[in-house]
């Protein structure tokens, strides 16, 4: 057995995720991902579970492991009772551990994410706050959207949210004794190492790049790259 | 027939009739807020519940988490938190508003009856963050479930049913439950993930019609990473595209869905493929309204549809409040709380407003 299955082993998802695979294939008809991308969730399981090294680092270092949409629609189907997108998550959080991640256009994306939604989770309390959906980096929301944010106090107190005001209700300020209740969590039970793990390689591969890399926020050149870059070679046409 | 209640046995959910702990929903209260109060409302005053809605409880990190920045373990611990607080507030029964967080909040008790040793690491790791206890709640349900046991009593009050008053035929609604509701572990869904019944329940309740059509179990598209990538939403987008494109034939007068997240998905990706491909759903170049399953039950019992919210979704509900025979201010529609005339949104160019 090699070093890297040992590793995924100690994921408990993966030690959920897979039993034995036989190829029949489910799991890649009922996936969304499948249908959009070059992705067929079949081959990964049956990829890892070669345990062959180089094949299971060529998947963390590659594209594919990032196209599952974590519908979790193949746990529903698979005869056998796997989870291939459980066997994904358990790939991407080794591929990030291991800077892997870095190599690949899609992998690249998650510094965007612990950028956005990581930090406004101990920032603010909520993962996706009102007032961190801009406009400007969501325009497929629409007109109604710019509305509510230019108007949101209004909004808010017309719907009968309590926005970033103490006390119960919707979007409410959350204290900051319960954020530093998060802070804790995060500290202990491994939340910051991931943070920190995506930081330091993406910083890296940003100077690899040649891209201006910032230690905080969202206005840098490494941040717009991963954020806004597709290369095409993805989809299925 | 007795088979067949037989089987169906196998598929009910135990909901619990009364003292709830509430948690809320990072993407309900952004894009949906009066939905969440519209719940607490309901239960309160209509139904006579007690519910607690504790300040404290944060977001669960599930988004993070499904997007892969938030470690497994560090989930765990935050929702042992709030269970935390669920046992110090005095409750047992616990009410889930995102579906998201349903999902984890069940794959996090799975989990743990599985791996003893696991739920032992997240005592310790709880502990020694913030000195806290916990107990697994008794009864574990998501907000929708609470409307479904409660459809009948709802059905008893209503002011307005799910019917064409024009046609006298009841209307032809399309549900869209979310993926996380029963995929992952069909025994918390009622219905399970063969036969979900859980708005199928409060539309047959409510005099409507549930369309039954092929892409109907289909994800909504949000894919977590897929759409949070401003890169990556093609994805996103076609596959919301995919179920319109299936829906369309049967001519839905609603779309109505368990997840804040699929709500906004399928009614903001119409607005963008509308503006994509010149192509808008439903009839008259109006989209096809999508609600939740709180801004549904508050229609049916008569609450004005502009303190629900519905004239913040980009696709508009006026057809289907016609529809319905409800009584509504156009007037109303974009003033504040205290009266106030807002300004107007700008219409997209192919959804007629």
């Amino acid at each position: 057995m090699g070093k890297l299955y040992d590793l995924l082993l100690q994921d408990i998802r993966f030690e959920e995720g897979l039993n034995a695979c036989m190829n029949c294939g489910v799991c890649t008809a009922i996936c969304p991902a499948a249908e959009f991308y070059k992705y067929d969730p079949r081959e990964i399981v049956d990829t890892v579970q070669t345990k062959d090294e180089s094949k299971i680092e060529a998947l963390m270092r590659g594209e594919t492991i990032w196209y599952c949409g974590q519908c979790m629609s193949c746990k529903t189907r698979c005869p056998r009772g796997n989870t291939p997108a459980m066997v994904i998550m358990a790939l991407r959080t080794l591929s990030q551990k291991l800077g892997y991640f870095t190599d690949s256009e899609k992998g690249r994306q998650q510094f965007a994410i612990k950028r956005t939604v990581g930090e406004n989770i101990l920032k603010y309390g909520y993962c996706v706050p009102t007032y961190e959906v801009k406009p400007e980096m969501h325009p497929e929301q629409g007109p109604i959207w710019n509305y509510i944010s230019e108007n949101i106090e209004e909004v808010m107190e017309r719907l009968g949210a309590n926005l970033r005001k103490p006390g119960p209700g919707s979007m409410r300020q959350i204290h900051q004794s319960n954020l530093d209740e998060l802070d804790k969590i995060f500290e202990v039970s491994g939340g910051y190492n991931m943070f920190n793990d995506i930081e330091q390689h993406s910083e890296k591969k940003a100077n690899e790049m040649g891209l201006e890399f910032k230690k905080q926020g969202t206005d840098n050149e490494y941040f717009r790259h991963v954020y806004t870059f597709n290369s095409g070679n993805h989809s299925k046409e | 027939m007795d088979a067949t209640n037989n089987i169906w046995k196998n598929y009910q959910k135990e909901i619990a009739d009364d003292h709830y702990y509430y948690v809320r929903s990072c993407i309900r209260q952004s894009f949906f807020p009066a939905s969440e109060e519209f719940f607490l409302k309901v239960l309160k005053d209509e139904l006579g519940k007690d519910i607690f809605d504790d300040p404290n409880h944060t977001t669960c990190t599930g988004i993070g988490y499904h997007a892969d920045v938030v470690p497994f373990e560090t989930i765990m611990t935050v929702v042992a938190r709030h269970f935390a607080l669920m046992k110090e507030s005095g409750y047992k029964n616990i009410i889930i508003s995102c579906v998201t967080s349903f999902g984890i909040y069940t794959e996090i008790i799975e989990t743990w009856k599985h791996f003893p040793e696991v739920l032992e690491k997240t005592r310790e790791n709880l502990y020694k963050a913030t000195k806290r206890e916990f107990d697994i709640p008794v009864n574990m349900a998501h907000s929708s479930d609470i409307i479904y046991k409660f459809r009948h009593e709802i059905a008893d009050k209503l002011k307005y049913r799910l019917v064409n008053q024009i046609t006298g035929k009841p209307l032809k609604v399309v549900e869209h439950i979310g993926c996380h509701y029963s995929k992952m572990f069909p025994k918390y869904g009622v219905g399970g993930a063969e036969f979900p019944q859980v708005l199928a329940g409060m539309i047959n309740a409510w005099g409507g019609n549930v369309i039954d059509y092929p892409e109907r179990r289909h994800c909504c598209g949000f894919g977590f990473r897929q759409y949070l990538v401003q890169a990556n939403r093609g994805y996103s987008a076609a596959n919301s595209k995919k179920k319109f494109e299936s829906m369309e034939p049967y001519k839905p007068d609603l779309i109505l869905c368990n997840c804040p997240g699929c709500t906004m998905f399928m009614d903001k990706w119409q607005y963008t493929i509308s503006e994509m491909e010149a192509k808008t759903y439903g009839e008259n170049n109006q989209g096809i309204p999508v609600l939740t399953y709180e801004e549904l039950a508050g229609l049916v019992l008569g609450y004005n549809p502009w303190d629900l919210g519905l004239q913040f979704h980009q696709i508009q509900s006026e057809p289907l409040l016609h529809k319905m025979g409800i009584e509504f201010s156009q007037k109303d529609k974009y003033k504040t709380r205290s009266g106030i005339q807002m300004p107007m949104p700008e219409c997209p160019a192919n959804i007629s407003f």
